[in-house]
């Protein structure tokens, strides 16, 4: 079973994200659990999703305390909650942000881990490139695909499809692909530094 | 058709294709989805023939919907936690009237202190309601019980809650199959009211019982109950027959062949807890599960024979009797009176607390060893707990309670987990 959970704050999509993952998920004939995290939601205010893939029934209903990958929607969440609590030793991290880990102050952090799975995104960017909002979930959707392989960047755009139509479907899958390519590209970067 | 979908959505979908004539509701976390869905599909005429009838409270709806059986017409409404408490004097008089009326109650906790959590204190309060009360296991689950509630409401002329957890159930996204309308169709006939308000041959219904007849009425909705432990397992098979799975019955058993110790729970944290037996039958344990699916009537007989192998059992309830300590597990003591079977109380999760695996974990192995007190409360602040008794003691004027235990928690903004 691969854990993900999601950090943001209201109105960034935060759950949206986690539901249309296990969509990309369901879409490539596996078992996934998307549920929020049942707080009473107000815009701004720390969000947090999760979701369980798997290739069987998933039963458990535990919140994700340990998980395989955390994508962070908002980086100023950094200085107020331990976004990275119970993250597994080799897990992944997906950050929206256009800073890099290490201006961030977070260089010690990558060095005890598997540095090749954390990667940073400017999404919020992407997102008003392409559908005109600064909504980040969707690009972040698409660059976890690209770093972790768990799903695929068609499957990503399924579940866009099937969340969204017209202009803004169009936007959110032109944001998806190029975040895709962006990460793939650090991806490379990163293995021949 | 197979789909990954939320919970709420897949109801409202599973609701619409029992051909509803009136849903009246009037929103209430975490039940809001399933009838905001049911609106949509009423206004688009997706869903016709079908009146949404807009209401200005809980006990409205209830009245709405006791009308509206009365008259004959197929009744839907959904509701939980204090909205369920607004509309109680409507809920006894429907199951009075003996009026086939559906509704979902997407289980949360009862305030004060207000708690928009799950837990199943809300529908467990209407125990004596007259209500049947069916639980959910999982979404896929929760629309078939919605589909077979119909059937069962309408051959006994009773009314059904169907009980999903709130928040773990209605806002989880997983994969569910929505049944065609072919299917339901085949399971489900046309509502055929025993009793029916009809101008063209007036009758009344809500007559005035005294002495002489009160209990013969009352002792007759008892009875539709114990008709209804036999009807639910006939339903059930028969959907089995239409719809190719399992879905619903009295109960359901697993592992618990050669269990000395049988976890005994009703919901969606029957998942968990088969997640914990599967890795402690690994281990050797020999543990086992008995989830009960109808609340209402209790089944007796089959809680007794599900358990009469075991050496002890533990019911872990998501609620609590105030005063005594569990809820269901006064009703599973019963079912085993006289057995000598050595039974615990687990209160779980009250108020949405988290059920984790590791605190199931430890709960089971000092059950096997018969460890646990009478009655447990999982993963209770007993240092929070002490503290407040403490300031109790030490002086007067100790203040709210609820205040009080936020502040030594420290809680300033949202958590998770």
């Amino acid at each position: 079973m691969f854990q993900i959970r999601i950090h943001g704050r209201g109105g960034q999509g935060v759950v949206t994200a986690t539901e249309m993952l296990s969509v990309a998920a369901f879409e490539e004939g596996r078992h996934a659990q998307a549920f929020p995290s049942f707080g009473s939601e107000r815009t701004g205010a720390p969000v947090v999703a999760f979701c369980r893939i798997d290739d069987k029934e998933i039963r458990l209903r535990e919140p994700i305390m340990e998980p395989d990958a955390i994508i962070i929607q908002d980086p100023t969440l950094l200085n107020q909650i331990d976004v990275f609590a119970g993250l597994k030793p080799d897990g992944y991290v997906l950050l929206n942000t256009h800073h890099s880990f290490e201006a961030l102050g977070l260089s010690d952090m990558l060095k005890e881990r598997k540095a090749e799975r954390f990667c940073t995104l400017p999404a919020t960017e992407l997102g008003l490139k392409h559908v005109g909002r600064p909504i980040p979930n969707v690009p972040l959707l698409a660059g976890f695909a690209a770093l972790s392989g768990i799903i695929r960047l068609e499957s990503v755009i399924k579940a866009i499809n099937e969340k969204f139509s017209g202009k803004v479907a169009e936007g959110n899958i032109a944001a998806a692909t190029e975040s895709y390519s962006l990460v793939k590209e650090k991806m490379k970067e990163h293995a021949n530094a | 058709m197979l789909k990954q979908t939320e919970g709420s959505k897949a109801v409202a979908e599973a609701v619409a294709l029992c051909r509803p004539e009136v849903i009246c509701a009037y929103p209430i976390s975490p039940q809001t989805h399933i009838v905001e869905a049911l609106g949509e599909m009423v206004k688009s005429g997706e869903l016709t023939p079908c009146e949404f009838i807009n209401v200005e409270s809980e006990f409205a709806a209830m009245s709405v919907a006791i009308g509206s059986s009365a008259a004959g017409a197929r009744s839907y409404t959904a509701t939980a936690s204090q909205g369920l408490l607004f509309m109680v004097e409507a809920v006894y008089n429907a199951s009075g009237l003996g009026l086939p009326i559906v509704m979902t109650v997407a289980n949360r906790a009862i305030g004060a202190p207000i708690n928009i959590w799950n837990d199943h204190s809300d529908s467990l309060s209407q125990r004596d309601s007259g209500w049947l009360q069916l639980f959910a296991e999982t979404n896929q689950e929760a629309v078939d019980l919605h589909i077979q509630a119909f059937r069962l409401a309408e051959e006994l002329s009773m009314p059904i809650m169907v009980c999903m957890d709130g928040f773990i159930l209605t806002h989880a996204f997983e994969r569910v199959d929505i049944p065609s309308q072919e299917q339901v169709d085949a399971y489900l006939p046309p509502f055929d009211p025993r009793q029916v308000l009809d101008p063209a041959e007036p009758i009344s219904i809500g007559a005035m019982v005294g002495p002489e007849a009160f209990m013969e009425v009352k002792y007759l909705a008892h009875a539709k109950q114990l008709q209804a432990l036999e009807l639910i397992p006939q339903l059930a098979a028969e959907f089995k027959q239409v719809f190719g799975r399992d879905s619903g019955g009295l109960v359901r058993t697993y592992r618990a062949d050669d269990a000395e110790t049988m976890i005994v729970a009703m919901g969606s944290v029957l998942g968990t807890i088969k997640d914990v037996v599967d890795e402690m039958r690994d281990e050797g344990h020999k543990i086992g599960v008995l989830g009960i699916i109808s609340y209402r009537p209790f089944p007796l007989a089959q809680v007794r024979e599900a358990l009469k192998h075991c050496k002890r059992f533990v019911v872990l309830e998501k609620s609590l009797a105030v005063g005594m300590g569990g809820i269901v597990a006064t009703d599973v003591r019963m079912a085993v009176t006289g057995t000598g079977l050595h039974g615990f109380t687990a209160i779980a999760g009250l108020g949405g607390r988290p059920i984790p695996k590791d605190s199931l974990h430890k709960l089971f192995r000092q059950a096997e060893k018969e460890e646990l007190e009478p009655v447990t409360f999982l993963d209770l602040d007993w240092d929070a707990v002490n503290k407040q008794l403490e300031r109790e003691r030490q002086t007067r004027h100790s203040g709210p309670i609820a205040e009080n235990m936020l502040h030594d928690k420290g809680i300033v903004s949202a958590k998770f987990g």
